[in-house]
């Protein structure tokens, strides 16, 4: 079914016709060495860049798409893909043009007009697309030696730390999705935390899947240097469409001596339509490496969107002393399936980590926890905590866990618990009778249920999820 | 205010209430007691609207309006509390959040601007002190973790709040020892206007000795089978409810 809708899309692709200036941006559908090399040349990029994405490239064409993961994909045509955003072609010009349900879900975020229109992909005084990356403060950041800019800026200005870090965490040949990345990133950030820093604000990126028929594919890297500290947030939030969208990303950071690093992702992508028609495909690899002694890595997530989420943030505990943190809440609900949780490897000594996994199933969907905690044998002390929680609502949808243990040191203490509810028709009655509409009560009780990690996001975001949440769950119940 | 005429009410395909009539007016108490299985608690439960009962035949008005066609919300809003029997517990959710949606729905209702963060902190205040709730009992999840006696507490705090035309309290006294009872009683009291209105469930006549009804009300097998003053209250206490039973059995 998704291969006609692409193929329908592949070949109505040019008639609505392009602008000169515009076409030089078109790189042809599919992906093959030279499609990877076009991509490299429009950057501008140095030889080993190149390099980097041809190594990629050529072993990606000997794996295959991994079929563990408890998800149902349809099969994905990679040469049915454009690899590099085209602008897009039928750009609505005012809002009265774009999908009256989308309007109705800015509106209930709270996302100003001059946002709504960003959103809906109208033309804007705001760069878009694959290449652009929304870098605030950037001066003030200068001062005090903090690196936080688009990945191809770094290739350019930095391309010692780019070629010192890039893939020293995700390895090249990592995984299918992570080695497509390589070969085809479009853009993403940079940040660099210099030694003894404190980065004074939050660090912020907007991803957008813009452009029609287009896999997106960012790359994030961070380096927090020793004694720093960095708190990053990503956010999405993606335009309605019909076709399904590929998205691979992949997130590295390094935290040195006494670093920390929090990263919060709050993930909207279209989950497709009440049918399960359309929607997203997120295939990420995100990982830190605790690298120096006591440093810390953080994760926390708040998965709402996509049709098919495939997501693990790791962390490698490598430094002695280190600790991790996982933090998640994944929604899903009509056809959404989601096969999300973390992988915690334990290196160095007296390592902890802590995972907190919730997740929140209504509909018909199916939502996964997978975890791996491994205790390498010479990893003494080390202390794991695991809790995976879900929710259910309604009972045509499906919660599962996986968790794996690997423990080979006997001095380690390793603890999971898992649980699972349903939302009681007494407490939506309760609720009720206090005047609260069973929309509302259900918002209000699966706010309730993930607040312990909604309470790890930064503010402005925690907010933003708490609508989501609500949102995404309209007309599960009742 | 109120004006139920021959009610009948269902569930699970089982006939609870079974041609039952009442009629409240503002400023009055109206106990209702009688034997366990009467159909007490199920008249609360469909006077508020829960769907697991199912109502067959009658009419209920509210204020002129038919309350059985309004969503259970909606009864709320119009001013119906109901004090549970059994509160229930919502984890995470802090009372001050659930109170102030509710509160602020209330206003919604009645076209009235959502209550500021400090004017909706100094409400709740006040109406704590009225029941004589902790302050940890308001920042704690709803119900989580509270003791018989503070879901009481919690209740009648947020029949303060939310200042109903229409309490009905259900089996408020059960669970609760003399001095919470008292409490209990005595918020009760201190809300009591003449222009609302309160039934209270009950099987003992010992809430009576704090909330003192205009009328009592005997409920068994799905009807109201005798009324009476508060002196009523006393002879069930007294007589148990077999002469009742043996006089309705016996016609």
């Amino acid at each position: 079914m998704s291969e006609d809708i692409l193929d329908q899309l592949t070949q109505s692709d040019y008639k609505y016709g392009f602008t000169t200036d515009i076409e030089t941006d078109i790189i042809p559908i599919g992906l093959s060495e030279d499609v990877v090399r076009i991509i490299s040349a429009k950057k501008n990029e140095p030889e080993w860049m190149l390099e980097f994405r041809l190594k990629a490239y050529r072993h990606w064409l000997t794996m295959e798409m991994p079929s563990w993961a408890h998800l149902e994909i349809p099969k994905i045509d990679f040469q049915s893909i454009a690899y590099y955003a085209a602008p897009r072609k039928n750009a609505p010009q005012s809002l009265d043009e774009v999908d009256p349900e989308l309007l109705k879900t800015f509106n209930k975020l709270g996302i100003s007009m001059e946002e709504q229109k960003m959103l809906s992909g109208m033309a804007v005084d705001v760069v878009m697309d694959s290449i652009s990356v929304k870098t605030t403060f950037k001066e003030s950041l200068a001062e005090k030696g903090i690196i936080f800019c688009s990945f191809s800026e770094a290739v350019e200005h930095h391309p010692d730390l780019v070629q010192k870090y890039m893939g020293s965490v995700v390895p090249y040949a990592d995984n299918f999705f992570a080695t497509l990345n390589c070969a085809v990133f479009s853009d993403g950030s940079f940040v660099y935390i210099p030694k003894g820093v404190r980065c004074p604000m939050e660090l912020s990126t907007y991803f957008r899947i813009n452009a029609i028929n287009t896999g997106q594919f960012e790359r994030t890297l961070i380096i927090a240097d020793e004694d720093s500290y960095v708190s990053y947030l990503e956010g999405c939030t993606a335009p309605m469409r019909d076709e399904n969208q590929l998205h691979a990303a992949i997130v590295e950071i390094i935290a040195m001596k006494n670093a920390e690093v929090k990263y919060s992702t709050v993930q909207n992508w279209y989950p497709g339509d009440k049918n399960g028609v359309g929607g997203i495909y997120n295939f990420v690899t995100k990982r830190g490496i605790c690298k120096g002694d006591s440093s810390k890595i953080s994760w926390t997530q708040v998965e709402t969107g996509s049709a098919v989420t495939w997501k693990y943030p790791s962390c490698i505990l490598l430094g002695d002393n280190s600790s991790a943190e996982f933090y998640s809440v994944a929604v899903t609900n009509h056809h959404q399936q989601a096969d999300t949780g973390t992988k915690m490897l334990h290196i160095g000594k007296n390592t902890s980590s802590h995972i907190l996994s919730k997740g929140i199933s209504a509909g018909k969907s199916q939502n996964s926890y997978r975890g791996l905690v491994k205790i390498n044998p010479k990893a003494e002390n080390a202390r794991n905590y695991s809790q995976c929680d879900s929710l259910l609502l309604g009972d045509k949808c499906g919660a599962h866990t996986f968790p794996y243990m690997e423990v080979d040191n006997d001095t380690a203490i390793v603890e999971h618990e898992a649980t699972t509810s349903k939302i009681n028709e007494d407490q939506i009655f309760y609720c009720n009778q206090r005047g609260i509409s069973t929309e509302d009560a259900v918002g209000l009780i699966v706010n309730g249920y993930a607040k312990e990690v909604l309470n790890q996001l930064p503010m402005e975001f925690a907010v933003e999820a708490q609508k989501l949440l609500q949102i995404t769950l309209e007309g599960s119940v009742g | 205010m109120l004006e139920i005429k021959n009610l009948h009410a269902n569930i699970n395909g089982k006939e609870i209430l079974k041609g039952l009539n009442l009629v409240v007016r503002p400023g009055e108490i109206h106990a209702i007691m009688g034997p366990n299985g009467a159909g007490k608690s199920t008249l609360a439960s469909v006077l508020t609207g829960n769907q697991a009962f199912e109502v067959t035949k009658g009419d209920v008005t509210f204020y002129g309006k038919n309350l059985l066609e309004l969503s259970p919300e909606d009864r709320s809003r119009e001013g119906i509390f109901l004090s549970f029997q059994y509160p229930v517990e919502i984890p995470g959710v802090s009372m001050v959040n659930f109170m102030r949606t509710a509160l602020n729905e209330h206003r919604k209702y009645k076209n009235l601007e959502p209550l500021s963060a400090t004017d909706f902190l100094r409400t709740m205040r006040e109406k704590k002190e009225l029941v004589e709730m902790d302050n940890k009992l308001a920042n704690r999840s709803v119900n989580e973790g509270f003791s018989g006696g503070e879901k009481k507490r919690n209740e009648i705090f947020q029949m303060a709040m939310l200042d109903p035309r229409l309490s009905i309290l259900d089996e408020t006294d059960s669970g609760l020892d003399i001095d919470a009872l008292r409490i209990v009683a005595n918020g009760v009291n201190k809300l009591k206007t003449a222009d609302n209105a309160s039934i209270v469930i009950t099987h003992y006549q010992r809430l009576l000795d704090y909330i003192v009804p205009d009328f009592v009300h005997v409920l068994y097998d799905g009807r109201i089978v005798k009324s009476g003053g508060k002196e009523l209250a006393l002879e069930l206490e007294e007589r148990g409810y077999d002469w009742i039973k043996q006089e309705v059995d016996g016609k």
